[in-house]
């Protein structure tokens, strides 16, 4: 009989969306690798088959399962984690990978899920509440365990997404500040980059002289203004350090790309400019399946995986990427949605992080495609070629469908 | 609140992203191009050039196979470069420049090795090509000409400039297009359409397949064989004639205004602007300023027509009614006007009539008709717009709409004329007196001469003369049809036809008549000068012919013009009358005549003007052994030119 309640109580909207999804997605991984040999399109069609027993399970184990075993699964995630720093093969520079045979698996795809999960658990506890320093504290550490294990690999594009999370917490009582200090923290950045430091500063201290006499009487604190003063200086400086003396030139490169500084459009530059081009030619229908001229020729590199979304402008044009993105944010909502009329607080948490990610992922990757945030390794959800990607985010997303139609039964 | 932060975040994050790709794709089209000279490449097929015959299906030009060596440097590996350079006999310096050139164009992309092999330089190497990896041919077609004649009348092919390129949107850059003669006033018609295939390509810029399974291809569509109005061995045999002379000669067929020969001389072969040699015969051809071989005379070079323009004062004074057949005017070696000025006139009994006005070619009958024909109007300056029509409805002073790309105006002065010559005016008939015999401002181009002649031969009317014969499965432009009266009704004609024919029987050609064939002429002498030295030079004069034949039923109407050839009938005569039994008859029955001809040669004459430049060791010399041993023959006595046979005239 449980069988009959997932099936009539499941999503039916998010799941539509989902096939949807994943079936463009493989459309245009057909088109953009017809041209190679090495059977891309024919393996993602092997994991997207995969994908239906993989639901079947998620659908299948009990509802109580997950909350029970979040710690457990998380813990198990970090160790897969771990693991690669001893048997994990490295492709591309990037040690995140495990060979089984000619398969590669990469644990950091269900890592988002398993964290995901483990601070649902921790916040449906009742005895927490984000007001509270240490709490917040412990939270903030269940979200960046992942994080130090993955930027060593190294992964910068895996473990920017982490800090989606934050967002959950704010819905779940963090004070406003953090997310504060965090919009203002990118802005400086973007601005230290773009101008020069002294600039940067300058500007700050007429904000805040702005602020102390135009503000309430209550923020007239000369003292806090001061301290404010000091730390933004100390941010800016230091990011002007890192840029300069930390990163390595790669990195300011694609910072640079994006802010207009470097135009070699044959070095590092091509990626963007490639993409851009071909997304461009699409116009407003695009030029029709299979009749892509940038994706025949192969001009944009890595474009089955994270530039997939070219294809999808240069054949399918305006209209085509404005259905993606509105099929996207459709069911980020919908999640959003099925979220907030959750009973639990454990469903409620997991659901908000599952759209969390999926936004992330969604808008890093279209914003780097697009040329308008760098060149940061991160997949588009159910898109992009690759299993573990896939199989990692169809986990995630079905285990909150799971939740979400089980949610009658939990009285 | 806090419940909305994250659904806000994502419609404006996708908003964000909506409106960043709408500006890439539909606001700045910049990336369209950007992607089309990534991807897509151009190929065209080029279509074979249609075939040119003459009037009687004889084939005067074909195509032939040529080969481009081409190379792609980056493929070039270990080759060897001795035996290579042997085989298409090119020096190992040359080789090593050559690909450098290919390497600083592009290592990757094809480059032209060595351009427009012919069948047996290339047969050599193409055996062993597959032994020079990099290296493959490029198969282009050539003209093939079938004749050694005819230069002026088929033009060429040469690459198109970047100016019509810009402007045409057919033409690329390195195309092929006809420049002058039938070449170009029938490009349309001979180059056919290319086909164009767009094919995909990859970041490599390797050919991974057709564009859109060749939706945009078009197929070639093969140029269209022409049918040209010449007769080739009339043509051949006019270009024989003129060797070691200069000037042109026309011949029209009055009834249709067909061309049956467009000769000038000097010319050259055509096939020498063919394949590897023909940048250089160009050059030479076209620096020998002095001898021009590339100027077309018989539509270009305006002279004064001399003599046989009287015929227009004859016809014009008789039309508008001045003179009858019957009027008689005095000549006494010449005529006096104005205040004591005199033209000279030659030896010729004193009382003449127009019929034998015509054959003696009395200066005083035709200046005395032009005289009367001005003053018939109190305002002279109205009456020469009177006369000037009457002129001009025989095709002159304008281009004559022919289909040859090249032409001259040539020059029948009106009112305007003599306004801008004499502001404060004060000119009247005495003036201009000069026209009456085709001298003053009048100008003509021979092939206006030949127009003129056939509108007499056909009393009254002419076609607007023409080169196309048939287009393979296409109407000729129908206003070669149309037909084009004079102001002149047609009895005035014969009066004038008899005087014409009879300057064969008595008068200044009486020399030149061919047994059997009725053939009605007029002789002419432009002077002209040059500088020499910076001095004007008086030079020997311009020998001027015209005639048509037979009287009744003409069928050929002839112009020539023979440069610094003296008397109208020392050269140009016995020209036309060579030329005309050539064409009723198909052979000569007076050899001396013509060996007498073909061994004059005016090079001495021509030597005054300047050196004889390098380009004429490759302008016309005979190539055909008949005709050399004709030429090497010594001139008989018999027929030798005596002084009498040049009957002095103006």
């Amino acid at each position: 009989m449980k069988n009959q309640s997932v099936k009539s109580n499941i999503d039916w909207i998010s799941v539509i969306i989902y096939i949807a999804l994943v079936v463009m997605g493989w459309l245009n991984i057909y088109s953009s690798s017809l041209s190679s040999t090495d059977g891309t399109y024919e393996k993602q069609l092997i994991f997207i088959l995969l994908t239906i027993p993989l639901i079947f399970i998620v659908l299948f184990v009990d509802g109580k399962f997950y909350e029970k075993y979040a710690s457990i699964i998380f813990g198990v995630a970090l160790l897969s984690l771990v693991g690669l720093f001893f048997f994990g093969k490295t492709i591309a520079g990037q040690r995140c990978w495990y060979a089984i045979g000619s398969f590669t698996l990469q644990p950091s795809e269900f890592t988002k899920a398993a964290t995901a999960l483990a601070l649902a658990k921790y916040l449906s506890d009742t005895q927490v509440n984000l007001k509270d320093v240490n709490r917040q504290v412990q939270a903030l550490a269940i979200v960046f365990l992942p994080v130090l294990l993955i930027l060593p690999q190294p992964d910068p594009g895996s473990a920017l997404i982490y800090c989606i999370f934050l967002l959950v917490l704010y819905r779940e009582g963090l004070p406003s500040w953090y997310i504060w200090t965090g919009f203002i923290a990118i802005a400086l950045f973007v601005l230290t980059l773009v101008l020069e430091p002294e600039y940067v500063i300058l500007i700050a201290l007429l904000v805040l002289i702005i602020m102390h006499f135009k503000g309430r009487a209550v923020d007239r604190n000369l003292i806090l203004s001061a301290i404010l003063l000091a730390l933004i200086s100390g941010f800016v400086l230091s990011v002007d350090y890192v840029f300069d003396n930390v990163f390595k030139q790669h990195h300011r490169d694609r910072f640079n790309i994006l802010l207009g500084k470097t135009v070699d459009m044959k070095g590092i530059g091509y990626n963007t400019n490639q993409s851009e081009i071909a997304i461009g030619s699409g116009g407003w229908i695009g030029k029709g399946f299979l009749e892509g001229t940038q994706t025949k020729g192969g001009f944009v590199p890595e474009q089955h995986t994270d530039y997939i979304f070219t294809t999808v402008g240069e054949e399918w044009g305006f209209a085509g990427s404005v259905v993606v993105i509105a099929l996207f944010v459709g069911l980020f909502l919908r999640v959003i949605y099925l979220a907030e009329r959750q009973k639990t607080k454990f469903s409620r948490v997991y659901g908000y992080c599952v759209a969390s990610i999926l936004f992330i992922h969604f808008f890093v990757n279209i914003a780097m495609v697009i040329g308008i945030f760098p060149t940061i390794g991160v997949p588009l959800p159910f898109f992009s070629y690759g299993g573990s990607g896939l199989w990692g985010f169809t986990i995630l997303l079905f285990i909150f469908l799971k939740m979400d139609a089980n949610k009658v039964n939990e009285w | 609140m806090r419940k909305v932060l994250l659904p806000s975040l994502i419609i404006i994050a996708a908003s964000l992203l909506v409106i960043r790709i709408f500006y890439l794709q539909i606001i700045d089209d910049s990336f369209k191009l950007k992607s089309e000279n990534n991807a897509i490449k151009i190929k065209y097929d080029y279509p074979e050039r249609g075939y040119i015959y003459d009037r009687y299906g004889k084939l005067l030009v074909a195509n032939q196979a040529s080969y481009d060596i081409m190379v792609i440097p980056r493929e070039i590996k270990n080759i060897d470069t001795l035996e290579f350079c042997e085989l298409l006999n090119v020096t190992k310096e040359d080789f090593i420049k050559k690909i450098e050139k290919a390497k600083v164009y592009s290592p990757r992309l094809p480059s032209v090795f060595l351009a427009q092999l012919n069948k047996s330089e290339f047969a050599a190497f193409q055996e062993k090509m597959r032994k020079f990896e990099g290296f493959y041919f490029q198969k282009r077609s050539l003209r093939d000409y079938e004749v050694d004649y005819g230069a002026n009348i088929f033009g060429g092919i040469t690459q198109v400039n970047e100016k019509l390129v810009a402007s045409n949107p057919y033409y690329n850059s390195g195309d092929l297009i006809g420049k002058q003669g039938v070449e170009e006033s029938y490009e349309v018609t001979l180059r056919g359409i290319k086909g164009v295939k767009y094919i995909q390509k990859d970041k490599y810029n390797r050919e991974i397949g057709s564009y859109k399974d060749g939706k945009y291809d078009t197929i070639a569509v093969q140029g269209e064989d022409i049918t040209l109005t010449i007769d080739a061995e009339l043509q051949k045999y006019g270009e024989q004639l003129m060797i070691n002379k200069r000037g042109g000669i026309v011949a029209l067929e009055p009834k249709t205004g067909e061309i049956l020969a467009l000769v000038t001389a000097p010319s050259y072969d055509p096939g020498i602007l063919v394949g590897r040699q023909r940048s250089k015969n160009y050059t030479l051809l076209y620096h020998d300023s002095i001898a021009k071989p590339l100027y077309d005379r018989g539509l270009l070079a305006e002279y004064p027509p001399g003599s046989p323009f009287k015929i227009l004062t004859g016809l014009i004074g008789l039309q508008e009614g001045v003179i009858n057949e019957n009027t008689t005017f005095f000549c006494h070696h010449g005529f006096s006007y104005g205040r004591g000025r005199f033209m000279k006139c030659h030896n010729h009994p004193p009382a003449q009539q127009l019929h034998n006005g015509i054959y003696n070619s009395c200066n005083t009958y035709f200046a005395q008709t032009y005289m009367l024909t001005i003053n018939k109007y109190n305002n002279p300056a109205y009456a020469v717009d009177v006369w000037s029509n009457h002129v001009k409805s025989f095709g002159l002073g304008q281009y004559m709409g022919y289909d040859l790309p090249t032409g001259k105006r040539g020059n029948i002065p009106t009112s305007k004329t003599y306004k801008k010559i004499y502001p404060n005016g004060g000119w009247r008939s005495t003036t201009i007196v000069s026209n009456s015999i085709g001298q003053g401002e009048v100008l003509m181009t021979p092939i206006q001469l030949a127009n003129m002649m056939a509108t007499i031969a056909n009393q009254g009317h002419y076609f607007t003369p023409h080169i196309i014969k048939k287009i393979e499965g296409e109407k000729i432009d129908p206003k070669f049809t149309v037909k084009h009266e004079t102001t002149i009704d047609k009895k005035y004609f014969p009066p004038i036809i008899s005087g014409l024919f009879d300057v064969y029987n008595k008068g200044t050609a009486s020399r030149l008549r061919v047994e059997g064939i009725d053939i009605c002429g007029k002789t002419g002498t432009a002077e002209n000068f040059a500088k020499i030295n910076g001095k004007r030079t008086q030079l020997k004069d311009h020998s001027i012919f015209v005639a048509f034949a037979p009287k009744d039923n003409p069928k050929i109407a002839i112009a020539v013009m023979i440069e610094n050839g003296g008397f109208g009938a020392t050269i140009a005569g016995p020209i036309a009358s060579l030329m005309i039994e050539k064409y009723l008859r198909k052979k000569i029955t007076r050899n001396d005549l013509e060996i007498r001809i073909l061994n004059i040669s005016l090079k001495d004459q021509y030597a005054k003007l300047g050196g004889m430049a390098a380009a004429s060791l490759i302008e016309t010399t005979p190539k055909d052994s008949v005709m050399k041993a004709k030429m090497n023959k010594p001139i008989p006595k018999e027929v030798k030119i005596t002084k009498a046979d040049t009957t002095q005239e103006n």
